[in-house]
């Protein structure tokens, strides 16, 4: 965590560098999102070309938090700890709109947005978003990880600046 | 859906039946709930009938057309062997929202009696584990009964900032709904 | 006369009290598609116990269907079982139109057809991509991805969407097939063929997949028929049960195909008869091919059910305002219920909806296969080691969405 204080431009690019070509994903799989999911790991819309091939079902391995589809009120304690368990710095990526916002789920039954829970670096609408989409989405990810922008890196930061 | 479905059943159990139609081509027989069980397992041991498999278990709520009892308890029945149809109706009222369980009948019915009841709210009395199957425990009321407002929420869970100060939550509210089909405005508290 | 180690376990089962534990495989796993909580009690390896918790993935869609237009309820279905979503579709519209009596053009019915068929083919293509992935088998997900994606290019070409089509409407379909599909169809055939002979080679006959599949998750064919098992789940059991062919819907009873039904019951068996069904599902959209013939899309003359044209409703009154009471007040469905069964994916897809003569429905049921076969993984896994619970519950194709609902 004392790295964050550091501020060399030199080392912060080089650790912004190799966090965003190196994320271990843990993709947490719902809905029908998890389809256009699927096809973006396949062979054809290759996802690890950008460095997220890594998948791990334990979040305590994982540094990126892939919500993808409807995350309803039961699922919703179960994704809050999910989060817990992984160690900073780490990102997280709605998929699809239902885990934006909700959807056209406006209802009992579902969380309106997962930023009701977790705090999100991109959201990626679409029901479900083309790969191409996705695609987008996690390069944008990669260029918030480089500035150092995601929710995760701001508070280290100022968690290290209010340790002095 | 046959002739050949329903009048074994009408014949044998004569005082259960309120009434019977065949709207569409599915014959349906409206029954009072009482023997439900007998109704079942004659329905699947009588070779006539044959009913072998329960296809669907569900309940409707009538309260905005408003009817006498206000649910109703509807099974379709259907007989692998003969490849017909039945529609089984017991209407049941609100108080006294009990219908005896066939799960003893068919397998199929354990969770779909057990989904009825979370639902709406009418129980299945000698069902071995009579609890919500879709919904959470903490829930509190039966949603798709139609006095429950579709857009009332029961968190479970919320955000907790770790650090104060960072983001602040904004709550996004639309207006009140205007028009039957849209729904805008949601409570987050 | 039991081997000596036989006998040091007896010894040892008595001289150590043991207890039994309990895991709980969560909703979180790579294997339990993310939506079901599997609570297992274990003695050592075998399970004593399993309480299979679904719902995590309850979005509410009867509710949903009871506050919207008949004709909005599509893109709701679509979401039910979304690996073969035009099934639903056609479902759906098939019980509206049951209803209404309404009777839907042949071009449409067999646009239906094909369109099905193809949706079910990326169905069965996911089930085992699934199955061999969740056992290790990593390239075969690889496979019938790339194969899935054709069927996606196909139906994005004819739909608009890869996933949710929301392509049924209410007396046909929303539009006619593009220009040159068919042909487009039917060279996809090759790849898809090829994807389903790799895979038959490279599982069907392993050693390590039959040991971990057969004989293993068996269901009887009374037990089956009992829980309500249709489908590729109860034709492994040995349930001659096919919809399209035992009451068929739309141009089904043209088509000629087989219904591969298998007697053993086990997991082999599950992933086997959707491998055949996939070869079949092409045979079937070979014919429909060859059988189709030009024509409306649309009920025709239905005036209170199908939309306008854009150029009756921007350039006639009355299309204008056919168009504004259809889309503000919905479909008026003369009041009654009624039931209708398709072959979805995981079997008997029925849906019941009930109409009180409003746009909007009372209640649209959908009878989820899926949740009816979930309901009996508890029994089924009882006995089996903790290492079977992944191929039983893959080979039974859970889909949250139907599921749950």
């Amino acid at each position: 965590m004392g790295i964050e204080l550091y501020g060399v431009d030199s080392l912060q690019k080089i650790l912004g560098w190799a966090r965003k070509y190196s994320m271990f994903k843990q993709p947490f799989v719902t809905a029908c999102c998890g389809m256009e999911y699927m096809s973006t790991m396949g062979p054809r819309y290759d996802l690890s070309r950008f460095g997220c091939e890594f998948v791990q079902f334990t979040p305590r391995h994982t540094d990126l938090l892939f919500v993808v589809g409807t995350i309803s009120e039961r699922q919703a304690p179960v994704l809050r700890r999910i989060y817990d368990q992984m160690a900073d710095p780490k990102f997280v990526v709605a998929f699809g709109v239902c885990a934006s916002s909700g959807g056209f789920y406006q209802n009992y039954a579902v969380v309106p947005g997962i930023d009701q829970i977790i705090p999100v670096d991109v959201y990626i609408p679409g029901c479900p978003p083309r790969p191409e989409q996705v695609i987008d989405g996690i390069v944008r990810l990669q260029e918030i990880i480089q500035a150092g922008e995601t929710h995760s890196q701001r508070e280290l930061r100022q968690l290290a600046e209010a340790k002095g | 859906m046959s002739k050949a479905a329903l009048e074994p059943v009408k014949k044998k159990f004569a005082s259960e039946v309120i009434s019977e139609h065949a709207q569409h081509g599915d014959e349906t027989l409206v029954m009072k709930k009482a023997k439900i069980q007998a109704i079942c397992e004659f329905c699947r041991d009588d070779p006539a009938v044959a009913m072998d498999m329960l296809s669907d278990l569900t309940a409707v709520d009538y309260l905005m057309q408003g009817r006498e009892t206000r649910f109703e308890v509807v099974y379709h029945l259907y007989s692998t062997t003969r490849r017909h149809r039945l529609r089984i109706k017991l209407p049941v009222g609100e108080d006294g929202a009990e219908v005896a369980s066939v799960t003893g009948v068919w397998k199929s019915a354990n969770w779909m009696e057990r989904e009825v009841w979370d639902m709406y709210g009418i129980t299945f009395e000698g069902h071995p584990d009579l609890r919500r199957i879709l919904l959470y425990e903490e829930f509190v009321g039966h949603p798709l009964r139609k006095d429950y407002p579709i857009a009332k929420r029961q968190p479970l869970t919320r955000r907790e900032d770790p650090v104060e100060g960072i983001w602040e939550q904004k709550h996004i509210l639309t207006g009140p709904s205007a028009g039957a089909h849209f729904r805008g405005s949601y409570d987050i508290e | 006369m039991t081997s000596n180690s036989e006998q040091l376990a007896v010894q040892e089962r008595v001289a150590l009290p043991t207890e039994t534990m309990t895991i709980m495989m969560g909703p979180v796993h790579p294997a339990m598609h993310g939506t079901v909580r599997v609570v297992v009690t274990v003695d050592g390896e075998r399970i004593v116990h399993a309480d299979v918790q679904v719902g995590y993935l309850h979005r509410g869609f009867e509710k949903e269907c009871e506050s919207v237009t008949w004709g909005q309820v599509f893109p709701y279905t679509d979401r039910l079982n979304y690996v073969s979503p035009i099934l639903n579709n056609v479902g759906y519209a098939m019980a509206v139109e049951k209803l209404l009596d309404l009777e839907v053009p042949e071009r449409a019915e067999y646009i239906r057809v094909i369109s099905g068929e193809l949706s079910r083919i990326g169905d069965h293509l996911t089930c085992i991509a699934a199955i061999a992935m969740e056992m290790g088998a990593f390239s075969i997900f690889l496979y019938c991805v790339r194969a899935r994606d054709i069927v996606y290019d196909r139906l994005e070409e004819l739909t608009g969407a890869r996933v949710t089509h929301a392509f049924c409407r209410v007396g046909g379909v929303k539009d006619d097939i593009p220009e040159g599909w068919l042909e487009k169809v039917r060279g996809g055939f090759d790849e898809i063929t090829g994807v389903i002979d790799d895979i038959d080679g490279l599982l069907t006959k392993n050693r390590i997949f039959l040991d971990r599949t057969q004989g293993v998750g068996v269901v009887s064919m009374a037990d089956a028929i009992s829980s309500g098992f249709t489908g590729p789940v109860g034709r492994a059991s040995g349930i001659d049960y096919d919809v399209r062919k035992d009451h068929a819907y739309g141009v089904y009873d043209r088509l000629d195909f087989d219904v591969p039904v298998m007697d053993a019951g086990d997991t082999f068996c599950r992933y086997y008869v959707r491998m055949e069904e996939v070869r079949q599902s092409l045979r079937i959209i070979d014919q429909a091919i060859d059988q189709i013939e030009p024509g409306p899309v649309k009920a025709e003359g239905a005036h209170r059910v199908v939309l306008p044209t854009k150029n009756e409703t921007y350039n006639t009154i009355e299309g204008m305002i056919r168009h504004f009471k259809l889309v503000v007040d919905g479909i008026q469905v003369p009041e009654g219920e009624a039931y209708t069964y398709v072959e979805g994916g995981n079997g008997e897809l029925g849906f019941y909806c009930v109409s009180d003569g409003s746009g909007v429905p009372v209640k649209v049921r959908c009878r989820p296969p899926c949740f009816i076969v979930t309901g009996q993984l508890g029994n089924m896994l009882v006995g089996h080691t903790l290492a079977d619970v992944v191929p039983i519950f893959g080979s039974l194709n859970m889909i949250g969405g139907e599921c749950d609902r």
